[in-house]
């Protein structure tokens, strides 16, 4: 069946304003690269090119806190392994090939993720993909130019106001996992706890950034002690097909 | 860190990020069907994500710290549960983390 034309602006109005959403995260972004010691160009070239946010913010907020090259690539790498996951995901969505698939790959995000997911047919499918990443795309880069420019002229209320901003952020990319309906939400509860308790008790006595990765870390070893339950609980779960995103923004649109 | 490194860290990051998106979309179907390999995918970014709500909030210098960064997340946690869009989430605590750091001095 073919998508009719309310559909299909449906699908374009739901993209679009989930792009325009991003506006403010944007350029809190760009003021707290700048504010982390990054050139205009350097944020510039994270959002244009890294053009993930959960990665772009852990990798500035380890710069910003003084750690290392590794412990900044290490963390916003491990976050972005969730876009593999989104990526296997729309794989069979989108079915692009070629340069199409080079292409769509930069913009294999939570947000369009989200909404493409959402639309079963390919047709609508790829046009909620396409729709939201370039309004996405547009604005994210657009918001961290304003930022990473406006952020000279920041006073200490705005910049306190943008401090507040960035985990409340990281807490609306969470709390999707957190709620009933997620996957394997009671090993995610356990992580998230065990993620936060680990990374406060290492921020005194680690170099800044190597916290989170070892929150990351410890994981890998937790997954071991899940796998091996013997009820049937968590382990049944591993033939449902991949977890299709309820809205990893908390309802950025619609 | 020396500016060249700084450039280092971000293309450097910033090549291996699109590198994993690009990984997915390309991988055959089933690849991560793995039960081991789907939990740890599935698992470690709420760890991470975590990690970072408590070290941008508690965490100042390397030094654990309670402000007005913990009212913000509080009430970004209230808009969440009461199901807000990301930008309303983002305004309430913009709003109130400015609105603490005027009361607390």
């Amino acid at each position: 069946m073919k998508p009719n034309t309310s559909e299909r602006a449906r699908v374009v109005r739901d993209g679009v304003s989930l792009g325009t959403a991003v506006g403010l995260y944007g350029m809190a972004f760009g003021a707290t690269a700048t504010a982390a010691g990054l050139s205009v160009w350097q944020a510039s070239v994270l959002s244009l090119v890294m053009f993930t946010g959960a990665s772009q913010f852990a990798l500035v907020g380890v710069l910003a806190a003084g750690g290392g090259p590794f412990a900044a690539v290490g963390s916003a790498l491990l976050l972005g392994t969730r876009n593999t996951i989104y990526g296997v995901r729309l794989a069979e969505l989108l079915a692009y090939r070629g340069w199409r698939r080079i292409a769509a790959a930069h913009w294999v995000i939570d947000e369009t993720t989200a909404v493409t997911v959402r639309e079963n047919r390919q047709e609508l499918s790829r046009l909620a993909f396409a729709s939201s990443g370039s309004a996405l795309f547009l604005f994210w880069n657009l918001t961290t130019v304003a930022g990473a420019l406006g952020a000279q002229s920041f006073g200490p209320v705005l910049q306190a106001a943008l401090d507040s901003v960035v985990p409340a952020a990281f807490l609306a990319l969470l709390w999707p996992r957190l709620v009933p309906g997620a996957d394997l939400l009671r090993e995610q509860r356990i992580v998230a706890v065990g993620g936060a308790v680990i990374a406060l008790a290492l921020t005194p006595v680690v170099a800044p950034g190597l916290q989170i990765i070892a929150a990351g870390l410890a994981v890998l070893l937790a997954i071991r002690g899940f796998s091996a339950q013997p009820d049937g609980a968590s382990s049944q779960r591993d033939e449902t097909p991949l977890r299709e995103d309820p809205h990893p923004l908390g309802g950025g649109s619609a | 860190m020396s500016p060249s490194t700084v450039w280092f860290v971000v293309i450097g990051a910033s090549v291996g990020a699109y590198l994993l998106k690009l990984t997915g979309l390309s991988v055959p179907a089933g690849a991560l069907k793995r039960p081991s390999i789907r939990r740890a995918v599935e698992l470690i970014p709420a760890a991470l994500l975590a990690a970072l709500v408590a070290v941008h909030t508690l965490t100042y210098e390397g030094a654990l710290v309670v402000d007005f960064r913990l009212a913000a997340l509080a009430a970004a946690a209230i808009a969440l549960a009461l199901r807000a869009p990301f930008i309303v989430v983002l305004l309430v605590a913009g709003g109130v983390g400015a609105l603490g750091y005027v009361v607390a001095g």
